[in-house]
């Protein structure tokens, strides 16, 4: 697991990359006149990206929804021999090309957005679970037993000492969950899914670097915007006594 | 108030507490000393459950606490442990607060406790409610640890080696406050050590375990003028007289209502005086007992003039409320044999010699 400090600097060198490209990008399109035919399906831009974040949304939620009380059990050693294998198996889910657990997803549930969407959940679990472990495992024993001898039931320590305080790492597990999640919709439209993927692999098809880049160049942006979004969220939202950033 | 009754431990391989019976009476502090691994931290994890007693029972008020619901029961009881535990990620005053939220109480009702507790260990709490525990000292931690386990007032306090962490003169300081607090608070406090010159100053009472046994329990002057065995003796220390000074107060040690002149007395007065109670010197008092100097009686010797003519300063005083310790100091700094005790107010009650303090010392090894 890497620290803190790697993630942060990680996610801020994914973000100046990004702004270097979309600059080199926005150089590129304006010399060669593909401004104009890029704003040409302005149309599709709009409803493709509300489409696009709608699949980073609801898979992003199912993956918080299933990875946090994962990471929680595999953190408290719940499960005992199922454990391991557990995170063998989302480990595989990572580790598996996106492509093909989309290919897969479609072999069992067809065409559309419940493949896509499980593709996509699948591959943002990891980061959130590990980090959820990461975070639980970081709580000093003192704090449980204070928390304890106080007479907090097990419950009560989970949600008022354990989770609050893990909350930095678990919201930064969460960010890099939806940084992947939002760069991997395309491939969505693949299996028929929908988002800007449709323009980005249209527009490879066809030739049209007009048609390319209004789905790169917006998916780019989103990208942008959500990661700020997350960053913001983790700053105002974990208190100031254990929030690094403050 | 808490009776240990037969208490015991078996871990898989080794038997932690071994038949363990005390009993600590209502307002007492009662220390278990001794060395790691004796046992001491597991006898005060089975009186909050946070162990359960292979064998035995805990009783607090009467009560067996095995027939409790355990999160009743630890809410109950004050808990601070030595890594003081304050969670980082709430504030003082919400930390201080915990148990009392946890038992529903009023908010606002709980929160000007809090600020009230805060002043009672010198934290202002204009300044240090709304800060986060990584914005405090150690020192400062570890008291904002001690009264989150007040906030509550349970009856009863159990506390785990909790100025252990923190550097002696802070220590010092912070076990000051805790004995003043305990004074007006007058809990029952179980309050775990290893550290004998901690037992002496807080303990009413000192239990001393070893290898699982309790070996004595007993008041800290009798454990340190009769250890009941060489473990004990060993573990209070060589030195263990020179530790009970600090536990005898001065008035408890001086020669009470001495001979004084005034200063408008003649010197042949002073003279019959100290040649009555073979004394080499005698304090001189104001109109009202305050001490004001004293007069040797080589001085006076065959002289008629007032004392006031012949009176000398008096170097130091020590206060009757003073310990043995401090006078003992204060002689051997002053290079004096006795010391004159005044109250508060100053007024001459009496004078302690190095001679009397051995005498006294001494009697209690005699009378066996």
């Amino acid at each position: 697991m890497m620290g803190k400090p790697a993630w942060a600097m990680i996610s801020r060198l994914c973000r100046w990359l990004s702004m270097v490209a979309i600059f080199a990008l926005g150089i590129l399109a304006h010399s060669s006149g593909l401004t104009a035919s890029v704003a040409e399906y302005w149309g599709d831009i709009r409803y493709l990206s509300i489409q696009h974040l709608e699949l980073t949304a609801i898979s992003g939620a199912m993956a918080i929804v299933i990875g946090i009380p994962l990471g929680v059990l595999l953190a408290r050693g719940k499960l005992g021999f199922m454990g391991p294998i557990i995170a063998q198996i989302v480990n595989l889910g990572t580790t598996i090309p996106t492509l093909a657990i989309l290919a897969l997803a479609m072999t069992v549930l067809g065409l559309g957005s419940p493949p896509a969407l499980f593709g996509l959940t699948v591959l943002t679990i990891l980061p959130i679970m590990l980090n959820t472990i990461a975070g639980l495992r970081s709580i000093p024993p003192a704090l449980i037993e204070a928390a304890r001898g106080m007479g907090m039931t097990n419950g009560q320590i989970l949600m008022k000492v354990e989770l609050p305080n893990a909350m930095f790492v678990i919201l930064a597990g969460i960010r890099t969950a939806l940084a992947i999640n939002i760069g991997t919709v395309p491939l969505a439209f693949l299996i028929g899914g929908g988002g800007l993927g449709e323009l980005i692999f249209t527009g490879i098809d066809l030739m049209d670097t007009g048609m390319l880049l209004a789905g790169a160049i917006p998916t780019a942006l989103l990208a942008i915007l959500v990661d700020i979004a997350a960053s913001q969220v983790q700053f105002w939202l974990v208190p100031r006594g254990i929030n690094p950033l403050r | 108030m808490i009776r240990l009754e037969n208490l015991s431990k078996h871990f898989a391989s080794s038997i932690a507490v071994d038949g363990v019976s005390m009993e600590v009476a209502e307002g007492e502090v009662c220390v278990l000393l001794g060395p790691s691994g004796c046992g001491k931290t597991t006898t005060m994890k089975m009186i909050n459950r946070l162990i359960e007693p292979s064998s035995g029972k805990v009783f607090i008020d009467g009560r067996d606490t095995s027939s409790v619901d355990v999160v009743e029961l630890r809410r109950s009881i004050g808990y601070v442990i030595q890594q003081i535990g304050l969670f980082p990620n709430k504030t003082i005053e919400d930390n201080i607060c915990i148990v009392p939220d946890l038992l529903g109480k009023d908010r606002k009702a709980s929160r000007r406790r809090a600020a009230e507790l805060l002043e009672m260990v010198n934290l202002d709490p204009a300044i240090f409610s709304k800060r986060y525990p990584k914005e405090l000292s150690g020192g400062q931690q570890q008291r904002v640890g001690v009264i989150r386990a007040l906030a509550a007032d349970p009856p009863v306090l159990l506390m785990d080696e909790p100025f252990g962490a923190i550097d002696p003169i802070n220590r010092e300081v912070i076990q000051d406050e805790f004995m003043k607090l305990q004074a007006s608070l007058k809990k029952t406090v179980i309050f775990v050590s290893h550290d004998i010159d901690e037992a002496v100053k807080m303990a009413s009472n000192v239990a001393i375990f070893r290898s699982g046994k309790l070996v004595q329990y007993d008041t800290p002057d009798n454990l340190l003028a009769h250890p009941a065995d060489s473990f004990v003796a060993d573990f209070v220390g060589t030195d263990r007289t020179l530790k009970r000074l600090r536990l005898i107060s001065v008035r408890d040690a001086m020669t009470a209502d001495p001979p004084r002149v005034r200063a408008e007395d003649p010197a042949e007065l002073a003279t019959a005086l100290m040649r009555e109670h073979d004394h080499a010197s005698i304090v001189m008092v104001g109109p009202r007992g305050r001490a004001r100097g004293y007069v040797r009686r080589d001085t006076t010797e065959g002289r008629a003039e007032p004392i006031s003519e012949l009176f000398e300063k008096l170097p130091c005083m020590i206060n009757v409320n003073d310990n043995l310790r401090n006078a003992v100091s204060m002689m051997f700094t002053n290079d004096l044999s006795w010391l004159p005790c005044v109250d508060d107010d100053g007024f001459y009650k009496g004078y302690i010699t190095q001679q009397g303090i051995t005498h006294l010392l001494g009697a209690t090894y005699r009378d066996i």
